[in-house]
């Protein structure tokens, strides 16, 4: 069994930044819980299998050191949900507990 | 190859063409862009409204129709034209426009504007093709059945009750049901694939790497691929030499030449398979299977015996890690690519009402935006990477995808291309399996090897099921860059079928659709 409790969900939607509701948890709960379960399978697979993370012949992919046209400053802001002053406007960041 | 046996209910002939035919006559002047363009959006009103098929969340008539008068101006002034220019398109709604909203069927979306077009919608619009919409999804692609869409599910043509599969079941249902010829997806787990074995009609995962990503929206980066639906393999092929190549925007894209796919799907279609090796997996049957889809299947098979192919049975006994190590992965890189829709730069913000500190509007903003199996799987990918969990969650779900990668290695050393039922059942009807992801999950059982390893994989229709009457998939896999074997093998199996007594349609009864409306 995998034993994932609400509070572990819990801790869960903490780091992912998901404010859930109770009633979410119940359920989450008991649904993660349920796939973590079977995705477990995967722990009978030997230590000495090497991983495959991705699948790509090619590795560092370079491109000449030259500049290029970038997205206008207008672009990047016409889907903001608050911009200002040419920038993006956020909610306040000092003064948390992080 | 062209046209369907089915009648039209009054609705224009050239709804049923395939895009091929299409193009054909547009160049030819028999037909204009105009007309064919007009055609597929009275069909979009008539039977795509909220009770009918709903496979479009946004239709742009007036750009549509602007595309194609400059499609027929090019045609009228003698000058050369690409292969599709002035046939329409869908484009599922996790690629960027920037003339039309692109959500992801996700309401942290809604509305949202993109600045820059996807490269594969920029391909569409320098081919020529006429971009009718955008296609639902299960929101961010995560889904088989296009029901966690934030804007209502789509419905299967062939059955209304029904789903279109997913997450592409957008693109699938407006190709079946004579929305538009041809459409794009993107296949992470099958999303392509599945959507198209149950709606009848074609649906490709190209290999990694081969069409690019640029303005598709991340899912899961390592196993995302875009690529073609249509109501042919030989259309198919045509949109995806529209789409493929090589893109200095993609990181990953592969920087070489695509598989001649169009060539392949021609010489296929003179219907000879002699000395094509046909491997089929043994442990796609059995147990969860549904009867009318191993029944198809094994006559597909049978039919590809008959062009001459050498079908053998082979084993890939790591394919059972294949579904536990892609809701691994999967989530695990979601979590992370998701984690840009923080309410600062784009979309949804909720709660920014001068009390409240960035990360409080950012927990909440994604609470409100994010639908209930995107919050799970992005819970799952967090608790999968974290500490406590990595090495025997994540890390063994790599090393699974290592075994996988050898079993196709090892199969693909006897077999040219292996073959399997797309999908285990027909389309299950709509809210079935809503409450119970891990048999939604299931839905996928087939699909997912291909992308783990990254190699080519199509689903070509092969019929009703004889317990349901509804249609089933034959999956065709290939070696990474050998896309053109499934083709071949594809477009030589249609071929065939088509010619058989039992072809039955190609398209569904489309006067049924028109009443449902």
């Amino acid at each position: 069994m995998s034993d994932i409790t609400r509070d572990d969900v819990a801790h869960l939607a903490r780091l992912a930044r998901l404010a859930v509701t109770d009633a979410e948890l119940d359920t989450f709960s008991r649904q993660i819980d349920a796939i973590v379960d079977t995705v477990s399978a995967v722990g009978d697979i030997p230590d000495d299998i090497p991983p495959t993370a991705q699948v790509v012949p090619q590795t560092n992919v370079l491109r000449p050191d030259t500049t290029e046209p970038s997205l206008p400053r207008e672009a990047a802001l016409a889907g903001a949900p608050a911009a200002e002053e040419g920038r993006f406007r956020v909610p306040r960041i000092l003064g948390e507990e992080l | 190859m062209s046209g369907a046996s089915t009648a039209t209910g009054g609705q224009s002939e050239l709804i049923s063409l395939d895009a091929g035919e299409l193009a054909r006559r547009i160049h030819a002047r028999e037909v204009s862009s105009v007309e064919v363009t007009r055609a597929h959006l009275e069909r979009i009103e008539a039977v795509d409204g909220p009770d009918g098929v709903h496979a479009f969340l946004h239709v742009d008539a007036e750009g549509a129709l602007a595309a194609a008068e400059a499609v027929d101006r090019a045609v009228a002034e003698g000058g050369p034209v690409s292969p599709l220019a002035g046939v329409p398109v869908a484009v599922k709604d996790n690629m960027t426009t920037t003339d039309m909203p692109t959500t992801c069927a996700s309401a942290i979306l809604d509305g949202w504007r993109p600045p820059y077009d996807a490269t594969v919608v920029a391909r569409l619009r320098a081919a020529g093709l006429i971009p009718l919409g955008k296609t639902n999804l299960d929101e961010f692609a995560m889904g088989s059945s296009t029901e966690n869409s934030a804007f209502g599910t789509t419905r299967n043509p062939w059955d209304l009750s029904r789903i279109p599969g997913g997450s592409g079941g957008g693109s699938s249902a407006a190709v079946a049901a004579g929305e538009a010829p041809l459409a794009l997806g993107s296949d992470t787990g099958g999303s392509i694939r599945q959507p198209g074995a149950v709606t009848g009609t074609v649906g490709v995962k190209p290999t990694y790497g081969t069409v690019s990503r640029y303005g598709l929206v991340a899912f899961s980066s390592s196993l995302d691929q875009i690529g073609p639906c249509a109501r042919s393999v030989l259309d198919a092929a045509l949109l995806h030499e529209v789409i493929g190549g090589h893109d200095p925007r993609d990181q990953t894209s592969v920087d070489g030449p695509l598989p001649p796919v169009v060539e392949a799907a021609l010489a296929g279609a003179r219907g000879d398979l002699a000395g094509v090796r046909v491997g089929i997996v043994s442990e796609f049957s059995g147990e969860g299977y549904q009867p009318g889809v191993l029944a198809a299947f094994t006559d597909a098979v049978r039919v590809l015996g008959e062009l001459g192919a050498d079908v053998v049975e082979v084993s890939c006994p790591s394919f059972s890690y294949a579904l536990p190590a892609y809701y691994l992965i999967a989530p695990s890189e979601a979590s992370s690519n998701l984690a840009r829709f923080d309410a600062m730069r784009y979309g949804l913000r909720v709660g920014d009402d001068g009390s409240q500190s960035t990360d409080e509007v950012m927990s909440q903003t994604r609470e409100k935006g994010f639908g209930a199996e995107v919050k799970r799987r992005i819970m799952i990918g967090t608790h999968a990477l974290s500490a406590g969990s990595y090495d025997a969650l994540y890390g063994k779900a790599l090393k699974a995808r290592t075994l996988i990668v050898r079993d196709f290695t090892a199969a693909f050393e006897t077999c040219d291309v292996l073959v399997s039922p797309t999908t285990p059942t027909t389309a299950f009807p709509i809210g079935e399996r809503t409450d119970d992801p891990l048999a939604m999950y299931l839905a996928d059982l087939c699909t997912i090897p291909s992308n783990l390893a990254g190699n080519a994989a199509l689903s070509v229709p092969c019929g009703l099921a004889a317990d349901d009457q509804l249609p089933v998939g034959m999956q065709i896999m290939a070696p990474a860059l050998a896309d053109d074997r499934a083709y071949r093998v594809a477009a030589a199996y249609e071929t065939a079928r088509a010619s058989a007594s039992d072809a039955g349609p190609r398209i569904p009864e489309l006067r049924a659709l028109e009443t449902s409306r």
